[in-house]
């Protein structure tokens, strides 16, 4: 296991933990976008683009982005 | 049931699934050892026969093609639940998109900047699908994702307008469609669904590894329509379509 690798497994489980403390489900969308970001650092580490691409596109990008509107509409439907 | 019945019943399942857990990763190969069969097999296919250059995409567009198939079939599906759920409720009205906030200039700027580079990346992914990493679906959530900085860029009225839904959904079938389609003709060529029935090219060209580039393109379609009506009627939900009081008001 290489020192890069242990740093890229630290940022994951640092912005894991962030996702989780972040108060409310908006900030979570945020902190989960950095989540992602962290993954997308691992999988390319690991040596796995591919994924890497994947998870860039829908876990940074497409989920936190249809969390914030679904969050922001149930708050308008209050 | 009693807490303190729940917190032992939980106890009892967390250890066993915990034992039964650290015995499945004792039985792993070591991590980051060279023994691969499979990965071994999978990649002396894609660069020998196969002519295909990026092996993942061999994996999941030729050597285990229906895997792929059944995924695309799962997000169409998706894709579908989804628009139903979210369409316009009776009772709710569009409001137009006067409410849809300020963008500061330099969010708009950014916004402007990156929807050709992002729509050229993603292009530039899905036709290069058999050759360097990405392919279909990678390439098609980030043409979705970077069209939709049209709306990060304020421009969410422009974004509405270039939006046909109709042709979005067509689009959408017709790439599931294709798919299966080239399955099945490899029945009607060789016998066998979805075998490779183009010629193979040369290896890292980019009309090299014969269907997986068509394969790649079909899904490009696909997963691009999808995420663009799943993004847009999200944003229909949140910008525009509001309750008929709160229209009124």
């Amino acid at each position: 296991m290489t020192a890069l690798l242990v740093v890229a497994l630290l940022l994951v489980a640092l912005a894991g933990t962030l996702v989780v403390l972040a108060p409310g489900p908006s900030r979570q969308a945020v902190t989960l976008s950095v989540f992602g970001l962290a993954l997308t650092v691992l999988f390319v580490v690991l040596q796995a683009p591919d994924v890497a691409l994947s998870q860039l596109g829908v876990g940074t990008v497409v989920v936190p982005l249809m969390i914030m509107l679904t969050v922001q509409k149930t708050r308008r439907g209050r | 049931m009693s807490r303190r019945a729940r917190l032992a019943m939980f106890a009892v399942v967390a250890a066993a699934l915990g034992a039964a857990l650290v015995l499945a990763l004792l039985g792993l190969p070591r991590f980051g050892s060279a023994f691969h069969p499979y990965g071994d097999r999978a990649v002396a296919v894609a660069v020998g026969p196969q002519q295909t250059a990026n092996v993942v995409g061999s994996v999941t567009f030729d050597q285990r093609g229906v895997d792929t198939l059944g995924e695309e079939f799962i997000l169409f599906g998706s894709v579908i639940g989804a628009l139903v759920l979210l369409r316009p409720a009776p009772e709710e009205r569009e409001v137009g998109v006067r409410g849809a906030g300020r963008v500061m200039s330099s969010t708009g700027l950014a916004g402007y900047l990156l929807l050709p580079i992002s729509l050229l990346v993603g292009g530039y992914i899905v036709a290069h699908g058999a050759v360097s990493p990405g392919g279909g679906f990678q390439g098609g959530v980030i043409l979705a994702s970077g069209w939709h900085l049209l709306y990060v860029a304020g421009r969410y009225a422009a974004l509405r307008r270039l939006v046909p839904n109709k042709p979005l959904e067509l689009a959408e079938a017709v790439g599931g469609a294709a798919f299966a389609a080239i399955g099945v003709a490899g029945i009607g060529v060789a016998g066998v669904f979805l075998v490779n029935l183009l010629p193979k090219g040369s290896l890292g060209s980019l009309l090299s590894a014969g269907t997986v580039p068509v394969l790649n393109g079909a899904v490009g379609v696909e997963v691009t329509s999808g995420v663009v009506l799943l993004l847009a009627s999200f944003l229909d939900q949140a910008v525009v379509l509001r309750s008929i009081e709160e229209a009124d008001e």
